[in-house]
């Protein structure tokens, strides 16, 4: 499987997927740490956090799936919602709060 | 280094900004950009026009952009 077809299968496979810097109880950047907080304060407990340090095909490829330059990357259902900026932004707006729980619903 | 002015330089070469805030230490970078291109575009595609106005400087040159992205009409309402 290329690069790029696992994380289309992880995107696919999984409601909630989050590309990190480290892991949610351990982050490694402030960005990734604000993400996952975020995916915490909307209550999503069941969610992929992959930390983009400990697979070095995915941190190579992940810009490229999506055509996103950076990490974080939060998906729900295969699509690309954005990063940490346009999380926070929109968890502000309560915009992310009914998006997820819709997507976990469904 | 790079510094906020040539962030700010490489946006508004690509993309016309009304206003444009850019702050930074040469790492970490935040951005407040103001631009008509951005009106009808939900959050996504208006990071999506900064980032392709930056280019593989994004992956080369800046470690980290923050960004808060605002069309005029959005920027007058707020």
């Amino acid at each position: 499987m290329t690069p790029l077809d696992r994380i289309r299968d992880q995107v696919t496979n999984n409601t909630v997927v989050l590309y990190m810097k480290g892991t949610p109880q351990f982050p490694q950047c402030g960005f990734s740490s604000r993400a996952a907080q975020v995916l915490q304060a909307c209550g999503v407990k069941d969610f992929l956090a992959v930390s983009v340090l400990a697979d070095p095909e995915i941190f190579e490829n992940l810009k490229y799936y999506a055509n996103w330059p950076t990490f974080p990357q939060l998906y729900v259902k295969g699509e690309l919602i954005g990063g940490s900026d346009i999380m926070i932004e929109m968890y502000q707006k309560g915009e992310i709060q009914k998006l997820l729980e819709e997507a976990q619903a469904a | 280094m790079v510094t906020p002015d040539d962030i700010k330089g490489w946006i508004t070469e690509k993309l016309p900004c009304d206003h444009i805030e850019l702050d930074g230490d040469g790492q970490h970078f935040q951005a407040v950009i103001v631009s008509p291109a951005f009106s009808g575009k939900n959050m996504i595609q208006q990071h999506r026009l900064v980032y392709d106005a930056l280019g593989t400087r994004m992956h080369a040159q800046i470690h980290a952009l923050s960004m808060k992205t605002y069309a005029p009409e959005e920027w007058a309402a707020r």
